[in-house]
């Protein structure tokens, strides 16, 4: 559990606005452990979604170096980046993202088909996860038909479901009440402890910001406090 | 090799669903096309296959024996020796009684009144109406009875030109095959209307033997004329051919060298039709693209979902094209099978138009019109369609292929 899990050098990002450059990322140096479960909390237009975006390969530095799992991700090709995505990262997002056609279980099952997991055992793995996240008997339903929480715990099932070596979540809370987000919160954290996948999630959420073992906080695109809660991890 | 996966297959069927009104609504108009093509189609191969059917019965038969060069240059000398055992021979090998012997001369052909250049055919009255329908089609008169009788049938222009009508003599003076004068004085016994302009403007018909005395044609012929079913043409002609003598000197012609000119006018007819049928497969495939496009561009935060669990845009390319060859193949079915069901009842049932039956009555055509009901009737126009459908979706493929997730996540 020693080794790192991201690294993060001197990693900017610019926007352009019109003319205007919006610096939403200013010299980020960072290192995060393998079964790290960090949080970056900072207020809006802080650089906390934007940086989750360059670690998941989704975005782009301006310039910097990125490394996910050993693999300098900032100058991989599209393809490349897609097939780290698959083997090594899960996202949960904000607004849950599944893919609306599909019902809770292929939701889930999607990425294991991706990775070529056999149909029967992708069943298995995915009925045991919905269980596990407390969907069970919703199996079949499709987004349209899930609450805001529901859809949520659908989406960290489909995330943690194939283990992957690192999360991220942004926001995973924000649409949630309060119970439901605990549990959330319970369950990564559970995850994080017994499997030992990494967490890096971004949240307003105080009582989320309690459960991470090591707190970033960011400010206009910079680090500006790293705060270890739990120094078994970090 | 494009796999398609389950996943992919799912995605592509239940995203077509989705606004189900406009999936429908494409369908409908694939659909639309596929049948007015292949009613289309159906009734201009049915058209063709009449106005071929009808020109060689008149007078041209399926195919032909002749002597090498007579077609491009008809001199009466180019001639067939033997016509008449030959014709045997081939009646033996392809077990086909529609098989004449004819000569072809040229003569001036004089009533009195007037004098006018005429094709004169030698025809053997016995077979010639199994090749020809130019025996039943004897308007005034009769036709000609026995192969050595000295009389006249002429076609009905030729005949008003020259004054005549059954019952009056004509003279006929040209020169025979060894370059002697051919002539005669023959009675006309009927009047023909073929409905060919030619025919009925410069042809008269006389029995054989008495043509082959009248231009010294001896045991020789110009052509062997042979019927038959033209689906059956191939077997036709490979019986035909055995029988032939193995020295070159006669060949055997099939109607499209005989008849260039009815071969290219259906050419051109069909090009500049498929011209139109082109537009109308463009109209189809730029509402595919409209539907594909939509549903692409509505979709583009799902596409970011997609690509942010680790799918290549490889793949999403492949759902994209499923979905426009589920579409375009619930078209290609529902097409064909109206497309077929309207063919069908016209088959039946026959087509036809104001005016037909008077165009039918002048040219001896027949006033109804049946479509074909055939794979080159049923497929070209659906499967044209189809492969629209399919290029149609490239352009939103094309679209996708440099989407990157965090743009495609941040589309509403």
């Amino acid at each position: 559990m020693n080794s790192t899990a991201v690294s993060c050098r001197k990693v900017n990002k610019i926007f352009a606005q019109g003319e205007l450059a919006v610096h939403a990322l200013t010299s980020i140096d960072l290192d995060i452990a393998s079964g790290g479960f960090v949080c970056l909390s900072g207020p809006s237009g802080s650089g906390k979604t934007t940086l989750l975006n360059m670690i998941g390969g989704l975005d782009r530095p301006t310039d910097g170096e990125i490394t996910v799992a050993g693999q300098r991700i900032d100058r991989m090709s599209m393809s490349d980046l897609a097939e780290l995505r698959l083997q090594h990262i899960g996202f949960v997002f904000q607004a849950y993202n599944l893919i609306p056609v599909l019902s809770a279980r292929e939701n889930v099952e999607f990425v294991m088909q991706l990775q070529g997991v056999p149909s029967s055992e992708r069943r298995d793995r995915a009925m045991a996860i919905l269980a596990e996240v407390g969907l069970q008997g919703m199996e079949d339903r499709r987004p349209g038909e899930l609450s805001g929480g529901q859809q949520q715990r659908v989406a960290v099932a489909r995330a943690i479901v194939s283990k992957p070596a690192l999360i991220l979540a942004d926001e995973p809370t924000a649409n949630l009440d309060s119970v439901t987000a605990e549990k959330l919160m319970q369950l990564m954290r559970d995850l994080n402890s017994q499997i030992g996948t990494t967490f890096v999630i971004s949240t307003h959420d105080k009582l989320m910001m309690s459960y991470a073992k090591r707190l970033l906080k960011l400010h206009d695109g910079r680090i500006i406090d790293d705060i270890i809660q739990d120094d078994r991890q970090e | 090799m494009i796999s398609i996966s389950n996943t992919t297959a799912t995605l592509a069927w239940r995203n077509l669903w989705r606004h189900s009104r406009r999936t429908l609504l494409t369908i409908a108009a694939m659909v639309f096309a596929d049948t007015l093509l292949v009613f289309m189609l159906g009734l201009q191969f049915g058209q063709y296959r009449m106005m071929i059917d009808n020109s060689l019965r008149v007078f041209t038969g399926q195919m032909q024996v002749q002597a090498r060069g007579y077609l491009d240059e008809p001199h009466m000398f180019r001639s067939i020796p033997a016509a008449d055992k030959l014709a045997t021979s081939i009646r033996n090998n392809t077990r086909l009684d529609a098989v004449a012997v004819r000569g072809y001369g040229f003569a001036l052909v004089s009533s009195g009144a007037r004098t006018i250049g005429a094709q004169i055919s030698g025809v053997d009255p016995q077979h010639e109406p199994l090749v020809s329908s130019i025996p039943g089609l004897v308007k005034q008169g009769r036709y000609l009875q026995g192969s050595n009788s000295n009389e006249l049938v002429v076609g009905s222009t030729l005949a008003r030109n020259l004054k005549v009508s059954p019952g009056d003599e004509l003279t006929l003076l040209g020169s025979g095959r060894d370059g002697s004068i051919a002539a005669t004085v023959a009675p006309v016994v009927g009047i023909f209307e073929s409905g060919n302009r030619d025919l009925d403007r410069q042809m008269l018909s006389m029995p054989l033997d008495t043509f082959r005395e009248v231009f010294s044609m001896g045991d020789h012929a110009h052509s062997i004329i042979i019927g038959g079913e033209r689906s059956q043409a191939d077997s036709i002609a490979a019986g035909a051919r055995a029988a032939l003598p193995a020295d070159g000197e006669l060949v055997l012609l099939s109607w499209e060298k005989l008849l260039p000119g009815l071969k290219q006018a259906i050419q051109a007819d069909f090009t500049s039709a498929w011209f139109m049928y082109l537009v109308l497969i463009v109209l189809v495939a730029f509402g595919v693209l409209n539907t594909m496009l939509m549903s692409v561009l509505e979709r583009t935060h799902e596409f970011g979902i997609l690509l942010a669990l680790g799918v290549r845009h490889g793949r999403l390319g492949r759902m994209i094209i499923t979905e426009s060859a589920v579409l375009a193949a619930i078209g290609l079915l529902l097409g064909m099978l109206a497309g077929g069901m309207v063919i069908w009842y016209f088959r039946v049932h026959g087509f036809t138009y104001p005016g037909m039956e008077a165009m039918g009555e002048r040219f001896n055509i027949p006033s109804v019109l049946h479509p074909e009901v055939s794979l080159r009737s049923l497929l070209p126009g659906p499967l044209a369609v189809f492969i629209a459908t399919l290029l149609a979706s490239l352009y939103p493929i094309w679209h996708m292929r440099k989407l990157r997730p965090i743009e495609a996540l941040q589309t509403i």
